[in-house]
């Protein structure tokens, strides 16, 4: 496992344009097989694998999802206005979740997340909702329980995950960001 | 007696940790992995289930229900139905971070139990239900699955014994209501979480698909492989009658040494737990309360004094009075208590932290988590993360304690899923017990009565 600070991979800024290749066709098929009964289950893996591909969900992979799998519409888009990790538009090149759930605010969350609003340039004192900074790099919010609460406070930074992150390692981790 | 208690008993946790021990189907199989899918493809699916009975072993998800039992429900000789079985790995109650371990550190492990209870129950489709937030674990999952297909421990003809068997990961996508039972099956189903209707009550008379299907935790799958190689009753000889086995413990928050333990079920206090495992309260500082099993559960206070029934000696029932540091970490003495073992997680909190912004904070934890569709929860635990706010932000009025109470006794007992009294029970408690430092902080109103003790309030 490493352990160097470093950011994701994950693709959290979009924009969702982009090719849809023989590739991502292929692994949607392969997802899709894993729900021999109900295809109407591979929404969510079909979901999670849109957005890591294009950045976010939009108009364009609702219908995408919608028609391979037989489905209304709605049917897609009520999964991604329900489950939080689903997101709309897109976030910073590197997204920042910062735990807030109680052991991780007893460990020093609150500290953490106001460190990295002002590393990022970020509007301090608000906190509801996905901030991203003017100039897109950025992108920050507070997340539920991200169960690790003995090394609290943890945050994840796109995919990567990073235990005990006080304000010095959060200076590391943004500075990282490259 | 309080050296013994100690020094853990690591069952499931045998090989987290231990230097040079990886996560690959190599290493796991040279300290004897995939052995004891052998003996019990060998003993039988009811013999197995036999076993798993005569191990009294309890659920380690939050619920403690007997798991030979929740697996009794389905007779895989008589239904006519696919049978499924799914891992709860959806491990996102405040305060817990066990499963975490196990998918990072012993993944085969945990498959393993998982095969076996698949062929236990006759179960030929199986699901992984993942967290999303577990970015790394999934891969982790994802790997191991094709290292034990390849192997043969997975697909057609597993060890050449005629069973078949597939599993696959499924992800989450942020949402804890799919740690309730129901809301993960309706998730898997490709809908919103929302918790199904009860009755019936149990997955096991219909469930994913609408077929028989059953859910259990990460560690009571773990479980199930120790049972199987150690046997039912040598299982149930570890820890006390009817609270068998070993228990997971973590502790978060103000200790020396906050992390996981595994202890036999019972064989520690609290007290033990917090000053000798973990080296005491971390700053100098005292004890004030502690959440004994994850967020959910009620809050014990220092000081206290619990009355409680115990089997003496001599097999009749006395009355104890127990206080807080010297109450058995166990299912049934924390019920007594008025709490729950729950999920295992422990939560403590020194005599610097504000009550007030605690449960504002756990509150906050709720009204975010609601999935919205009973009216008493999605309205009421907002209630509850509003008027909690307000306080905490120094505006508070006089009867708010009073209206918290009234609200969250009103979401209690009036939703579909257990969701409406783990967001009640932490008010109900902390109200309670701590009322004086709600009024003290009401009567104190204005902004110099912010302190931030937690470091973050919403």
């Amino acid at each position: 496992m490493s352990t160097a600070l470093e950011v994701g991979t994950e693709n959290c800024a979009g924009p969702e344009a982009g090719e849809i290749t023989p590739a991502l066709e292929e692994q949607a098929t392969d997802l899709i097989a894993r729900y021999p009964v109900s295809a109407r289950s591979a929404v969510m893996p079909l979901l999670h694998l849109w957005q890591e591909t294009f950045g976010y969900i939009g108009p364009r992979g609702v219908e995408w999802i919608a028609k391979k799998l037989s489905l209304q519409e709605i049917q897609v888009l009520e999964l991604v206005t329900f489950y939080p990790w689903f997101r709309q538009k897109p976030y910073g090149k590197f997204h920042f979740r910062v735990c807030r759930t109680l052991p991780c605010a007893l460990g020093g969350a609150g500290k953490t997340f106001a460190a990295l609003q002002k590393l990022m340039g970020l509007k301090p004192g608000t906190h509801e909702g996905v901030m991203v900074s003017a100039d897109g790099r950025f992108s920050l919010e507070y997340s539920e329980c991200l169960a690790s609460c003995g090394t609290a406070p943890v945050v994840l930074c796109n995919d990567n995950f990073h235990e005990k992150v006080d304000e010095k390692k959060a200076t590391e981790l943004v500075g990282g960001c490259s | 007696m309080f050296l013994m208690a100690r020094r853990e008993h690591r069952l499931v946790f045998k090989n987290i940790d231990v230097r040079g021990y990886t996560r690959d189907i190599a290493c796991y199989q040279k300290h004897g992995g995939y052995e004891i899918l052998k003996k019990g493809l060998a003993m039988g699916g009811a013999a197995i289930r036999d076993e798993v009975k005569k191990s009294q072993l309890r659920g380690r998800g939050g619920a403690g229900f007997p798991t030979g039992t929740k697996w009794s429900f389905i007779d895989p000789a008589k239904t006519t139905k696919p049978i499924y079985l799914i891992c709860n790995a959806d491990e996102s109650e405040p305060g817990t971070f066990k499963d975490r371990q196990i998918i990072h550190k012993d993944p085969h492990q945990l498959l393993e139990g998982m095969i076996l209870s698949c062929f236990a129950n006759g179960v030929k489709l199986a699901y992984l239900y993942i967290r999303c937030e577990f970015t790394e674990g999934w891969k982790i999952m994802e790997k191991a699955l094709e290292e034990a297909r390849a192997a043969g421990f997975l697909g057609k003809n597993i060890l050449k014994t005629g069973y078949d068997l597939e599993i696959y990961v499924h992800r989450g996508a942020g949402a804890y209501i799919c740690g309730e039972e129901t809301g993960l099956i309706e998730s898997l189903e490709g809908k919103r979480a929302y918790p199904r209707i009860k009755p019936p009550y149990f997955p096991a008379v219909l469930g994913l698909y609408m077929c028989p299907t059953i859910v259990n935790n990460v560690e009571t799958l773990c479980n199930v492989k120790h049972i199987v190689e150690m046997g039912g009753e040598a299982y149930a000889n570890i820890g006390r009658s009817n609270n068998t086995g070993t228990r997971l413990l973590c502790v978060s928050g103000d200790v020396v040494r906050p992390g996981y333990y595994e202890f036999p079920v019972g064989a520690l206090t609290l007290g033990q737990l917090i000053n000798d495992v973990c080296g005491g309260i971390r700053n100098g500082n005292r004890l004030k309360a502690v959440i004994p099993g994850g967020s959910s559960a009620k809050v014990l206070k220092a000081g206290e004094v619990y009355k409680i029934k115990e089997k003496g000696l001599d097999g009749k029932m006395l009355d104890k009075e127990v206080g807080l540091e010297d109450l058995r970490l166990d299912f049934d003495t924390l019920a007594a208590a008025g709490s729950m073992a729950g999920s295992g997680g422990v939560i403590v909190m020194d005599h610097t932290r504000d009550m007030v912004e605690c449960l504002a904070n756990i509150s906050a934890f709720y009204a975010h988590e609601s999935c919205g569709q009973c009216t008493p929860c999605r309205e009421g635990v907002l209630w509850l993360k509003k008027i909690l706010g307000r306080i905490a932000e120094g505006h508070g009025r006089e009867d708010d304690p009073a209206l918290l109470k009234e609200v969250a006794d009103r979401i209690a007992g009036r939703t579909i899923c257990a969701f409406g009294e783990a967001a009640a029970w932490p008010v109900q408690s902390f109200i309670s017990k701590f009322k004086a430092e709600f009024s003290a902080r009401i009567a104190r109103n204005g902004s110099a009565s912010r302190h931030d003790t937690i470091s973050l309030l919403h």
